[in-house]
């Protein structure tokens, strides 16, 4: 078999990588079918990275350049394993906007090298290979978009670990400075770009220099996106990182011109521009709103007592016990109070008991129920609750009128009914969960503190809300141990 | 890069994006995080992009960063399937045996 040959094969393995890529995605529409089909998915993957290899290496590859290969994926796949070993799940979001800042630092790096790699040279003769205008522009927008996810992500990531505060954080002259990166990095990219279609001349140390103007510029821009924004809007800010790795990944594929990185890079981005919706029209917001930052206290904020006007009415152990285990249909909405007091077990013991007396149980999850979009979901998935049982917002709401009891465990303005009926509100218009529909409602809190919204709940001051004020995971202990004495 | 090719790749581009659009709007919200550490772990696929740098890198800046590309795309593809694969498993329609509930 000839080079050609080899090299048309090669093509052949890419198409069916990027075929089980999709077909990878399609089975994922149901959790029956989500396992196989990350499983086709990888198959994808190596396919095309053997291919790549046997290409590679009918090229010519010397033992410093496989010891690169062989260590570098070393390094970073062992890396890669540990994490994804040992990561809690609660920790999913930091863990993915580190998965994000690698693939989009890795897109970037491909492109700076491909500009080395030609030495900034332009195409002076036909055939030779070289920057054209088209190539700079490639290898510019992957750059800058690779760069920006990368440090916008590390920031992401390092607010979730909590490594720097999850408020937002202003930097004085944080909005000029942003403004100012955006200036030079698109002039400078312009320059670049006439440079390379042959417009303008100007001498390699230059175009060098350049280009790390435009690359120091991508990444303080990153930088300045993250800072200010909220850790309660990081939902939104992983999904816009998520798409911004893909377009990143796309854009080297143009650059390296190869078309399973375009399409896989494609798919990644429409599967984050898809998130990014969902997630801020769940929080009713646009994304502008929430790129400029400073709405979302953070974690951790508990604001003082809330001034209410009207009285809220306390429910014993005893009584909270009794009201869940006489009735006959019982929603459970669960918010990310629950997952930060670890006390998704004792939601699913207390479902538990509740299903063994005959009750019918269901889980409410908003959309924007924890740091990521669906990470309510895995936690709860984790402590063994069946999916058939974890009830999107849409399907749960008309359900909220025929039950007798909704449980709200730390969650607070995804239940807010302000949001349909106070247009003063900052939450007004934000889909919320129907809470205040059922027949009785029990909220497990802490305290009378406020949400990430800093706002007061009219949900506590309903006469047929009871408010059991207790530690989410020891009031679920106290609620199991009154139910079984019942 | 010859207008033909530029064509051929937009063309592919376009189309995946459709694509991607179609197909993923189908998935659950109860799937949402599985999907993105998916989609996450399929834009590892720079793995390939690093693959072809690290063989042809021929001066040490090259080769440094061909290394950090390997690096970066190693830790994304072995990481990434690996951990949408254990959250995956954890999706179950019954829980574990821990509480019979099958004969009720």
């Amino acid at each position: 078999m000839n080079a050609t040959d080899i090299g048309y094969l090669v093509h052949l393995a890419f198409i069916a990588g990027a075929a089980l890529f999709v077909m990878g995605l399609h089975q994922m529409n149901s959790p029956a079918t989500a396992r196989t089909g990350n499983r086709v998915s990888a198959t994808g993957m190596i396919i095309a990275v053997v291919a790549q290899l046997i290409s590679v290496t009918q090229a010519g590859v010397g033992p410093v350049n496989w010891l690169i290969i062989v260590g570098g994926f070393v390094v970073g796949g062992g890396l890669g394993l540990r994490l994804a070993r040992s990561v809690a799940m609660t920790a999913m979001p930091q863990l993915v906007s580190l998965f994000n800042a690698v693939g989009g630092g890795a897109a970037a790096v491909l492109a700076l090298n491909d500009f080395i790699a030609l030495d900034g040279h332009r195409v002076l003769s036909g055939g030779a290979p070289g920057l054209d205008g088209w190539r700079t522009f490639f290898i510019l927008a992957d750059v800058i978009v690779g760069s920006v996810t990368f440090t916008g992500s590390l920031v992401a990531s390092a607010k979730l670990m909590g490594l720097i505060r999850g408020q937002p954080i202003s930097i004085p002259g944080g909005r000029i400075l942003s403004w100012l990166t955006v200036v030079v990095g698109i002039s400078v990219s312009i320059v670049l770009v006439m440079a390379g279609s042959g417009t303008v001349s100007y001498d390699v140390s230059v175009l060098y220099t350049l280009l790390v103007v435009a690359l120091i510029c991508a990444l303080v821009f990153g930088l300045l996106m993250v800072l200010p924004i909220g850790g309660a809007d990081m939902p939104v800010v992983i999904s816009l990182l998520n798409a911004f790795t893909g377009t990143a990944v796309s854009m080297a594929g143009f650059v390296v011109g190869n078309v399973i990185l375009i399409v896989a890079g494609a798919l990644v981005g429409a599967s984050g521009a898809i998130l990014t919706r969902l997630m801020a029209n769940a929080m009713n917001r646009s994304i502008g709103n929430i790129l400029v930052g400073g709405f979302g206290a953070g974690e951790g904020t508990q604001a003082a007592a809330a001034g209410t006007d009207g009285t809220i009415r306390e429910v014993s152990v005893d009584d909270a016990a009794i009201q869940l285990a006489y009735a006959s249909k019982v929603i459970i909405v669960p918010g990310y109070g629950l997952a930060v007091a670890q006390a998704q077990h004792g939601v699913r013991e207390l479902a538990d008991l509740l299903e063994a007396r005959g009750i019918e149980v269901s889980y409410a999850i908003h959309p924007v129920a924890g740091r990521m979009p669906g990470h309510m979901n895995v936690l709860l998935a984790e402590a063994n609750v069946p999916y058939p049982q974890l009830r999107e917002m849409d399907e749960i709401n008309p359900e909220f009128e025929r039950t007798d009891v909704a449980l709200v465990v730390g969650a607070n303005d995804v239940t807010n009914p302000a949001s349909r009926t106070d247009p003063a509100s900052p939450i007004y218009g934000m889909p919320i969960l129907d809470v205040d529909k059922a027949r009785s409602v029990i909220v497990l809190k802490r305290s009378m503190g406020r949400g990430y919204a800093g706002i007061d709940n009219p949900l506590y001051l309903n006469p047929k809300t009871g408010m059991f004020f207790a530690d989410a995971k020891k009031g679920l202990a106290e609620l199991i141990g009154a139910i079984k004495a019942l | 890069m010859n207008v033909a090719t530029l064509l051929d790749s937009l063309t592919v581009f376009v189309l995946a994006i459709l694509l991607g659009f179609e197909v993923i709007s189908k998935v659950p919200a109860t799937l949402h995080t599985p999907l993105m550490s998916g989609t996450n772990s399929i834009h590892g696929i720079v793995l390939v992009g690093a693959i072809g740098l690290a063989a042809t890198a021929n001066n040490p800046l090259a080769g440094s960063l061909a290394f950090v590309a390997m690096a970066f795309a190693g830790a994304n593809v072995v990481g990434g399937y690996l951990v949408t694969d254990r959250m995956l498993q954890m999706f179950r329609r019954r829980p574990t045996p821990t509480t019979d509930k099958a004969a009720k």
